[in-house]
């Protein structure tokens, strides 16, 4: 009879298998990559080092820049919105019972539809000349915007369609851990005369802080992701107002064929985010042993 | 004094219900006017009409259109969700059962572990040009195969998160008293933990089924017009030079069902997958 420790290996071979040839492996090779000009011919790629010359070309590339800070705009903004709405929003409905399942439907929808069927539903509201949005501004004598071809709107356009795709998921994860809050806590407070405001400063708000940590590392991760739905809206324009750091990579990486700049990016870009990971759980960590 | 209170209880409880649909307008209307959009001829749509005489012309154009890759859109995107949601539980039931029932050393839990979360952050569209040079090299690019190995990678993360809560749901006494009974770890796992983790694949099949049906980027850069998946071909749509709005709002109404269909028949497993999985 085999042993344990045969069954033990042989159950966790293919997911070591899997993340070691299609997580580490190309990862490592995106780091050799960016020391390096490729060039292909048919299906053989020819490399030539170029050493550091790549990571030197970061900080003059004005897409690169643009990408980064609009990410972390559009990350920051968006979701600081999608707390807010969502959280408000939960904070006043948690006595409703009925009807729950109906709201609910509703609200995971959104989020299980692909984003770039978000991105056409918004391109169909948005547009210049037929958009329903538009279409109610100039009802009530206002007048229309050009919501995505304006480099100023833009973002601004993209961040509210973000908002809305998210905010009923926010809602719904704040919610469920409202719920989970004793109410006996709140009965002794309101004996001791505490005030709607009291009890919301002092007991649900720091009861809340776990539940929203979890929701805002859980968005932002997300957030910082984005793409299908900007290349559906905008495609990163006009100019580089909605130029995100997604986009900038697949522009440099495939459409223009810079496989060995396209690396450095990505490189780039998964040590910034290494970087706010770690601060951030720094952060959050002296947080709780406070 | 009671009937007093309870009809203050009541304007406020007929507020929040109004608050909440509200809410739900908001959210649900996009989608109505999608749906109604796709219902439109083009000369309704652009000159903005609210009411119209509905038409199925855009929907015939999209699965039937001779130009039109949407059924074949839609075969690929069935191919690859059903191909990598199958590798996802096979492969995260079998790691979850091993490193959360079997002895491995802490180190080896952790830095597994430690190692999905930080691939889960990472965007794909910078995995995915490693994985473009990778599968070009191998003339694996554009094929089936290619895809639905990328699609298990990117929601094995997931996966393993999920099954591995509900694994270790399982009791040990169980798995101890058929160890006694002289089980082999193969008959355990398929005769008890497979039938009682049962609701955990369901949670996470669907969920990697539909995020897989979802997946942009990565699909983008792997495939060809041969395997383009369906959010490649509504892509397509608005890249054009002229946006063929009433066929893009059809194709997008055609590629909701799948989810919609989930959602209202396993809308628990759904909602259970998310809380206890994507969150994590």
């Amino acid at each position: 009879m085999r042993s344990q420790t045969f069954w033990r290996n042989l159950t966790l071979a293919p997911a070591l298998i899997l993340f070691a040839l299609l997580t580490l492996v190309p990862m490592i090779n995106l780091v050799a990559l960016s020391f390096h000009e490729v060039a292909w011919l048919n299906r053989i790629s020819n490399w030539s080092f170029v050493g550091l010359r790549n990571y030197a070309r970061l900080s003059g590339d004005t897409l690169f820049r643009a990408g980064i800070w609009n990410t972390v705009l559009f990350a920051v903004v968006a979701v600081a919105l999608q707390m807010i709405l969502g959280f408000g929003l939960a904070l006043m409905t948690t006595q409703i019972t009925r009807g729950r399942l109906f709201y609910r439907t509703i609200f995971i929808l959104p989020i299980l539809v692909p984003g770039i069927i978000i991105g056409a539903i918004w391109k169909l509201m948005y547009s210049y000349d037929f958009g329903v949005i538009n279409q109610v501004l100039m009802l009530v004598g206002l007048t229309p915007q050009d919501w995505l071809g304006s480099s100023q709107l833009a973002l601004l356009s993209v961040i509210v369609v973000d908002v809305w795709h998210w905010t009923p998921f926010c809602f719904l994860l704040l919610l469920a851990s409202l719920e989970t809050l004793p109410e006996d806590i709140y009965e002794a407070a309101r004996t001791d005369g505490a005030t709607g405001w009291h009890c919301f400063r002092y007991l649900t708000l720091p009861l809340m802080i776990p539940a929203l940590t979890v929701t805002f590392v859980f968005r932002m991760i997300l957030a910082f992701k984005v793409f299908d739905e900007i290349y559906l809206l905008t495609g990163g324009g006009p100019g580089t107002s909605t130029e995100v750091i997604s986009f900038t990579i697949y522009r440099r990486f495939f459409t223009e064929d810079q496989t060995g700049y396209g690396a450095a990016i990505s490189v780039a870009t998964i040590a910034v985010i290494a970087m706010i990971i770690i601060a951030a759980s720094r952060l959050t960590m002296k947080k709780e042993t406070e | 004094m009671e009937g007093v209170q309870s009809a203050a209880e009541r304007r406020t409880m007929v507020l929040q219900h109004l608050a909440l649909s509200l809410f739900a307008l908001v959210v649900l209307f996009p989608f109505l006017w999608i749906l109604a959009a796709s219902f439109k001829n083009q000369i309704d749509l652009l000159m903005g009409r609210v009411l119209f005489t509905p038409v199925l012309t855009s929907f015939q154009s999209v699965l039937f259109g001779s130009t039109s890759d949407y059924m074949r859109n839609f075969g690929n995107s069935m191919v690859i969700g059903i191909g990598s949601t199958v590798l996802v539980l096979i492969v995260a039931t079998l790691a979850a059962w091993s490193l959360y029932r079997m002895e491995w050393p802490a180190w080896v839990l952790h830095s597994l572990l430690g190692w999905t979360v930080i691939f889960h952050m990472v965007p794909p569209i910078t995995l995915a040009g490693a994985w473009y040079t990778m599968f070009r090299s191998l003339g694996m690019d554009n094929t089936y195969t290619g895809l639905i190995l990328a699609h298990t990678t990117l929601h094995l993360p997931m996966a393993l998160w999920m099954m591995g809560v509900f694994v270790r749901d399982v009791p040990k006494e169980l798995v101890e008293a058929a160890e006694i009974d002289g089980a082999s770890p193969p008959t355990i796992l398929w005769k008890i933990i497979v039938p009682l983790v049962r609701p955990g694949l369901a949670a996470t099949g669907i969920l990697t089924f539909i995020f897989s049906w979802n997946e942009f980027p990565v699909a983008l850069t792997l495939t060809q017009r041969q395997t383009a998946t369906v959010p490649l071909g509504i892509g397509k749509y608005a890249q054009e030079n002229t946006i063929a709005f009433t066929e893009m709002a059809a194709a997008s109404v055609l590629s909701i069902v799948p989810a919609f269909v989930l959602l209202i028949f396993a809308q628990r497993f759904i909602v259970r997958g998310l809380i206890s999985g994507a969150v994590k």
